[in-house]
């Protein structure tokens, strides 16, 4: 099993206010890593850095063994965003042409729509049950499937590691089983190594085969059910106190 | 007009040139309007503006000078684009800050030199509201070879732009390089500003850019489609503009812009009775 990021003791400051602190950890090919903490305990600050969109200013960060600074990103990485929401809803695509967006790197100038890409579209959309919805416009479509569409436009390149920042958001609770349904496909059928970041450290843990909780430092890494084992009191000290209550006991 | 167009060059010109301008100008608008940057071709026009009036200041002083008003117009607008492009890195979170303050500096200069060279006179006039007779061949050339280089650029960049445009930090993680596409795109866009402000004028210039794709974007389902539309709307309004203002002798920037507005607003009606009737069945 191979590494294919490596956090190093990274420690990182907005202006003087800092926000992550001696943040160790590796993601091994083929997991599915559950990135939890409360609002405001640096998830998406680190995520921005593993994506190079943060410089990293202390410690190091290495992706598919190079060094962060000098990975050039050719597909490997995709990207689901906190803020993929918010797009303008007039904004005038259909979801097929949002799709066409994570092919970016790939499509050849000379032949813009070849029928490859098209193929390739189409499955992304059919992977994520959405092939009836291509020429719709992204706007029209609800939170939970435009959610999808991104999916869709994040892995239509075939990336090797998947990030989803706080995907849920958005979602009605009934969708978000079928949600992470969906995930699990991706992650075994397709073998995409998945960090899904989220503050409700609740339904994550069932899901997920490597949990990572994360406040300001790591506080726990390691097996999801020894962590559901623990009592609500180690759990609430590990978190951060403020933990959602835990709602999936088995 | 037709007997006209094909006696007179000059006639000619600007309509060759208001061909090109009704295509380049909702082609980039397109992407100024999805940005929400539709601001900023006013700022870039009225740099322009300054361009324009430093070069007729310049050849009324050194008439020998080869350069022309719509040469400095091209550059003043390039170098403001270059401005706004910096002025909009260092207000990350106020980024529309960067328009009134070139729109200001460029107001300001205008009157300046428009002063320093005894006052508003008929060429100042042609720029402010277009002209049909105002392009010589050799504008037409610059014109050309503006559209030729915008044309290539945004078939090369056509997945780039659109992915940066409707998601700047996805874009950037697939690895497009954000900056330099937004410095190309700004350079395009003050390009198309200067070649279209001898046909509409700096005070109409920006309603060429935003008011063809506000009405495609009411009618178009895709984005490939809203700028085919947009082009559509572009080029009927700058044809029957030009037409219509060289037989009223109205200048055309005011006659283009008022017929794009009319297909705005029977756009606008036409849909909202079309979907009616279909709610109706
Ligand atoms: N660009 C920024 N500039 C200044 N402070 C920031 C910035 N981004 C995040 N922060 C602050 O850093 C802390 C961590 O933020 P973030 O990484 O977004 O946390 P999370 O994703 O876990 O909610 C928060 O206190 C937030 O206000
Ligand atoms: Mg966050």
């Amino acid at each position: 099993m191979s590494h294919l990021i490596e956090v190093n003791n990274v420690t990182h400051r907005y202006d003087h206010h800092k926000v992550l602190e001696d943040v160790s950890f590796t993601i091994t090919e083929g997991d599915f890593v559950g990135l939890v903490g409360p609002n405001g305990s640096g998830k998406t600050t680190i995520i921005k850095l593993m994506l190079g969109l943060e410089k990293v200013q202390k410690g190091s960060i290495t992706a598919f063994n190079k060094p962060i600074e000098k990975f050039h990103n050719k597909g490997h990485i995709s990207f689901v965003s906190q803020k993929a929401n918010s797009f303008s809803r007039d904004f005038p695509a259909t979801a097929k042409e949002v799709v066409s967006m994570g092919l970016t790197t790939k499509a050849s100038v000379w032949r813009p729509t070849t029928k490859k890409y098209e193929y390739l579209i189409f499955e992304a959309l059919d992977r994520v049950n959405m092939l009836k919805y291509a020429n719709h416009n992204i706007g029209d479509l609800s939170g939970g499937q435009q959610q999808r569409i991104f999916i869709a436009r994040a892995i239509v390149n075939n990336p090797k590691l998947l990030i989803l920042d706080e995907p849920t958001v958005g979602v009605d609770t009934e969708n978000v089983e079928q949600f992470y349904q969906l995930l699990s496909q991706l992650n075994r059928e397709l073998g995409i190594t998945l960090i899904l970041v989220s503050h409700d450290i609740g339904t994550i843990t069932t899901h997920v085969n490597d949990l990572l909780c994360l406040n300001k430092s790591v506080h726990y890494h390691g097996n999801p059910n020894d962590f559901e084992n623990m009592t609500d009191e180690q759990r609430s000290i590990i978190y951060g106190h403020t933990m959602n209550t835990i709602t999936h006991h088995h | 007009m037709l007997e006209a167009l094909l006696n007179f060059e000059i006639l000619r010109n600007t309509f060759y040139t208001g061909l090109i301008v009704g295509l380049l100008a909702p082609l980039l608008g397109t992407f100024i309007v999805v940005r929400r940057l539709s601001l900023i071709s006013d700022g870039l026009s009225h740099v322009t503006l300054a361009g324009i009036s430093f070069g007729l200041l310049m050849q009324k002083k050194y008439t020998l000078l080869m350069l022309t008003p719509f040469h400095t117009g091209i550059f003043f607008s390039v170098l403001g684009a270059i401005v706004i492009e910096n002025l909009r890195h260092v207000y990350k979170s106020f980024q529309e800050i960067a328009i009134p303050i070139t729109l200001s500096i460029g107001v300001g200069l205008s009157v300046v030199f428009i002063a320093l060279a005894d006052g508003i006179n008929t060429d100042i006039y042609a720029y402010l509201f277009g002209s049909v007779a105002a392009v010589s061949r050799a504008d037409l050339y610059v014109v050309l070879v503006t559209a030729v280089f915008v044309i290539i650029v945004i078939t090369f960049l056509y997945k780039e732009l659109f992915a940066l445009s409707f998601d700047e930090e996805f874009a950037t993680v697939s690895g497009i390089r954000a900056k330099i596409i937004h410095y190309l795109f700004i350079i395009m866009t003050a390009l198309v500003i200067a070649a279209s402000i001898r046909i509409v004028g700096v005070l109409l210039v920006s309603a060429l850019m935003t008011l063809p794709v506000a009405t495609a974007m009411r009618l178009a389902k895709s984005f490939k489609q809203t700028i085919i539309f947009s082009i559509i709307y572009g080029e009927t309004s700058v044809i029957i503009g030009l037409i219509t203002g060289y037989y009223f002798e109205i200048p055309p920037g005011g006659t283009i812009v008022i017929i794009a507005a009319i297909l705005l607003a029977l756009t606008l009606l036409i849909k909202k009775w079309y979907s009616a009737y279909i709610y109706r069945g």
